[in-house]
Parts: C-alpha cells; structure tokens; sequence
C-alpha cells in the first residue's frame, strides 16, 4: 500500500522561474544534470533531474525538463497502518519563450507519472519590462488535471481540477538592492485527498484503544501565498537576501515562512548559507485522534495539515570552472548542497512509542537533504 | 469568489497602468549603474532546477504552495 498526498503538480514557474530582472532578454542557454537524496524519517528518495535551456534565433528560447523520484518509504504512517512500499515519479516538462520588444511570452507542458497518479498541468505567463526595465511585471496562469488511481482496485478513479493565478513583480530599487514579490492563487476542485490514508478514533472496543477509518477532504480548496524577497549587494562583493511568504487557504491552515541567506565568493568558488523558518496551524478538520467513527463531516490525520514548526538550515559550495571557455562551452559550475531539516510537529504523535492512547509523545522529523549538480552554460 | 479573485489579480496591474499614466517615469537606477545587480551572486534564482527541487521538498511536507516565485511539483511521498 502507497502513502502519498496528491499534491500540487505545478511546474508553472519550474521553467518560467522568478520574473527575469531584464524582460527583453531571454535566459542563457545552459544545461543542468542534478541528483538529489532526501533520507529522513524512514523515508529514501533519490534521482535525477536534467534540464536544458537552448535558444534558436534571437526571440525564441526552448526548455525541457526530466526529472525522476526514486521512492522507498517506511514512513511513521506506513509503519503504524500499512507496509513498507517502493514507488517511482517520473515528470517531463517542455517549454517555450517567445521574446517580443519588453515582452517575454512563456508556455509550457508537464506530465507527472506514477503507478496510480497521474497528472498533466499547461502553463501560460507573460513578462513585460517597464520604466526603464527597473521593473517586470508577470503574469501566469495554470492549469492541472490530475488522475487519482488505487494501486489494490482497478476499478477506483478519482479526478481533481486545479487552477494557478499568479502575478510576479521584480523592481530594482537602487544600485544594491533587487526585490520580487509574487501573490499566487491556487483554486482545487475535485478528489484531494490520499486514497490510502486514514484517520484514527477511540474505540473501546478494540484492545489497543483506537481504529483507523478513510480520510474525508472537502471537493475544493482555494489559497493564497503572497511571498516578497529581497537582496542586497554588500560593498565586498557578498550578497545577503531576505524572504517572507504568507500562506492562508479555505481549510484554515495559515502559516508563515522567513528566511535568511549569505551569499560570499571565493576566488573560484561561491559558498551560501541560508536558514528558513516555516510555521504552521493545523487545518479545520485536522485531529491525531477523533472522539469516535465518522465525528465529523470532514477528517484528516496527514501530519501536513497538523500544527507544526519545520527548520531547515543550508550550506552550499559551488566552484566554476572552464571560466575561459571549452569549445562551444563559455563556462560551468559544479555544485554540493546540503539541506538539514527539521519538523517539530504539535499534535501529530507519534505512534510507535506504546505509550497511552491520545498521551503519545509529538512526533519529529530530522531529514537531510542532498544535491549534487552540475551546470553548463554555452 | 471569481470576481475578487480577479480583482485580486488585476489590482496591481491597474495600479501600475495608473502610475505610468502620470507621464513616463524616469529609471533612478540608470542602465549604467546596474554593474552589481547583473553579478551572479546577486541572481534572485541562480540554480533554476535546484530551487524547483527543493521547493517540491518543502510542498510535500508543509500545508502551504506558491507565493514563491517557482513551484515544484508531484506527489508528497510521505
């Protein structure tokens, strides 16, 4: 048995990415070849993740992206409902930017395959230069089609709708400071919770004091992040950003993300550190333990909706190379990021520790993450 | 719903139509001067494929998506 969220399938920016700080240029033509590892919390996931951006003529810039989740899951929910599982994600993404005067037009597809999930998400942004290209104004929106199945009933198929809203503004304000902001409205219609999961409740009559029944989401969920950041050129040639995001949604969750990086350079080589602050309160219908079968209209025990505190803290060292140029190489970086994060969760318990029904200690997540990549830029 | 949501959406683009209606703003960071805005290190997403990553890491395990200028994507995986 699987346990996994169908979850955002956007990809919207995952090629359009942050408004360009120039609208009328499109991106440099580069190639990135990544593997990432996630291991925490009895969960392993690894691949790869290729991207490569080419232009063709002076207005017209192609990207692709192919990315790969090799998943092995023996998770806190796996292990106190289900059995351990093996799952593999595949996702392709093409796209296109279309260069007109101070416009950028941007289009793209993604496909995201599993056993039983599939999804397809089409993008569309415009980008528009203004007043001296000091700002760049995007617009983009999205829309995903999502395929829900049950790996143990052919028979089951689920379907849910969702829709992006997106508008993203990077100003130059002075010499040494750059600033984004973007408000992101995300609108879901249709099956948005896990086939798998289920809910716990006291029940007397079984010996250990509590039974497990099907989760039960609402049919819709709107939300709306407004995020801002901001980064500072330092007189030494070192680079300090600042981020803030507000997230709230029709389930009631409201949460709060800060962030902090440095950037310094290094003859060759670049090192970041960064620490980000994320906190959350649990959505309506959230509860690690109902007070009986079927006590409310809507229930959910996935500790994504709980209340919590989640940490992560970066280091990154990247070193370029080939600064001359190799053949139709200009130039390339090689790069080592280590994510450690850490989620403290409020009312999510843990299961596995024997101790009373509704008295078990909250639950914790240590997670580190790894990326190695290489990029080309020609 | 709809309608404030697009209101929403088309409030900043109205403000700023308001703004340059006002006649045409000078660039107070003129093109000359944006030397260290174009250093890499100043890059508000250097590492397009790395930041969608680990942005796919965080949607998977917290309640909130977007406001962040790129998105991941997939299931959660937990």
């Amino acid at each position: 048995m699987k346990y996994r969220r169908a979850g955002i399938v956007a990809s919207i920016l995952l090629l359009a990415t942050y408004g360009p700080v120039i609208a009328d240029v499109l991106p440099d033509d580069r190639a990135d070849i990544l593997y990432h590892l996630y291991d925490g919390g009895g969960v392993t996931i690894d691949g790869p993740s290729i991207l490569v951006r080419k232009k063709v003529g002076k207005s017209i810039s192609f990207v692709a992206n192919y990315y790969v989740d090799m998943i092995s899951s023996a998770s806190i929910d796996v292990v106190t409902t289900a059995s351990p599982y093996t799952e593999e994600r595949l996702q392709k993404s093409i796209g296109m930017d279309y260069l007109r005067g101070n416009t950028t037009m941007s289009i793209s597809v993604t496909n995201s395959e599993e056993s039983d999930f599939t999804s397809d998400s089409y993008s569309f942004s415009v980008s528009q230069g203004m007043f001296g290209d000091l700002t760049t104004l995007t617009l983009a929106y999205s829309l995903g089609k999502d395929e829900v199945r049950r790996s143990d009933d052919d028979t089951f198929v689920r379907e849910a709708d969702r829709q992006f809203y997106s508008v993203g503004l990077t100003q130059i304000m002075t010499r040494n400071l750059i600033m984004g902001m973007n408000v992101e409205t995300i609108t879901d219609e249709g099956f948005l919770n896990n086939p798998y999961r289920t809910v716990r409740y006291v029940d007397s009559s079984n010996p250990i004091g509590y039974s497990y029944e099907a989760e039960l989401y609402p049919n819709t969920r709107t939300s709306t992040a407004i995020g801002i950041k901001a980064r500072y050129y330092l007189p030494y040639r070192a680079a300090i950003q600042g981020e803030y995001r507000f997230f709230t949604d029709t389930w009631g969750i409201l949460s709060h993300t800060g962030a902090i990086s440095y950037t310094h350079p290094w003859g060759a080589w670049t090192f970041t550190g960064k620490y980000r602050h994320y906190t959350q309160g649990q959505a309506d219908f959230y509860s690690d333990l109902f007070p009986r079968s079927e006590a409310t209209n809507f229930r959910g025990r996935d500790k994504e909706l709980s209340k919590f505190v989640s940490q992560n803290f970066r280091l990154q060292a990247s070193y370029a190379f080939l600064q001359d140029g190799w053949g139709f190489v200009d130039k390339g970086t090689v790069n080592l990021i280590y994510d450690q994060l850490l989620i403290d969760y409020d009312n999510f318990r843990d299961l596995t520790t024997g101790a009373l029904v509704g008295e078990e200690p909250a639950y914790r997540l240590d997670a580190g993450v790894y990326q190695l990549f290489i990029s080309f830029w020609f | 719903m709809k309608a404030t949501l697009i209101f929403r959406l088309l409030l900043p683009i109205l403000l700023l139509a308001g703004l340059s209606a006002c006649g045409p703003i000078e660039p107070w960071v003129k093109p000359y001067e944006r030397d260290r805005l174009a250093d890499p290190i100043m890059s508000l997403d250097p590492d397009p494929v790395s930041t969608a990553y680990i942005q796919h890491v965080f949607e998977a395990r917290e309640g909130a998506r977007g406001g962040e200028g790129s998105a991941g994507g997939g299931c959660g995986c937990n």
